[in-house]
């Protein structure tokens, strides 16, 4: 019984690091800015919320500027 | 150090770190990695507004020290420091907290060729021990 309850923890366990590693792998990432203050707060903005838009756009044109 | 160096020396320590430039209040470049000095211009001003705008979302007394901004094929770093500014792009999915040290370091090291001695108060001097003490 008990080696019955342990093998199905390590089952368990199993399928939920191979879903963290798989969603890590391929899941699609957001773009996405974070600003720090120097009262040590920090602020993340996803792509999408209405903050994101102009820091994003202005991280768009200094990538470009960059690579061009 | 002067800027030349310090820029150097973070584009050879920070392998993720692919351009680097060091700007002013006004956006006005004071030393790129970049060889095209449009190039370094338009990644300052673009730079100095992502700070600007950052700063505009905040209305607390609090102001910005740093920006990390993650895209799908690369990152943007800028970070203050009183007046100065440096700018970076890296590789996608870098080392956040390792680009931020590299570039404040770069900030700090290059400070001493525009700022000589303002960024670092004087400590206050430890009194000596008196010799009652040890004996006590």
């Amino acid at each position: 019984m008990k080696r019955r309850v342990l093998a199905l923890l390590g089952f368990a366990t199993g399928i939920f690091a191979g879903s963290v590693v798989f969603r890590r792998q391929f899941g699609k990432r957001r773009d996405r800015v974070e600003v720090y203050f120097d009262d040590g707060g920090m602020i993340s903005y996803v792509d999408g919320a209405p903050e994101a838009g102009t820091l994003l756009d202005a991280a768009r044109d200094a990538l470009q500027a960059a690579r061009r | 150090m002067d800027v030349a160096q310090a820029l150097a020396d973070l584009t050879e320590i920070s392998t993720q770190i692919e351009a680097a430039v060091l700007f002013d209040a006004d956006g006005a470049v004071e030393g790129s990695t970049l060889s095209d000095e449009r190039a370094a211009a338009g990644l300052a001003t673009a730079a100095a507004q992502l700070l600007d705008r950052a700063e505009a979302l905040r209305s607390a007394e609090s102001s910005v020290t740093q920006v990390e901004a993650a895209l799908g094929d690369g990152a943007v770093f800028v970070v203050r420091d009183g007046a100065r500014r440096i700018a970076a792009t890296t590789v996608a999915n870098p080392t956040v907290g390792l680009v931020f040290y590299d570039l404040k370091s770069c900030l700090r090291d290059s400070a001493g060729s525009v700022q000589p001695e303002e960024s670092q108060p004087e400590k206050p001097k430890r009194a000596p021990r008196r010799k009652a003490d040890d004996e006590a």
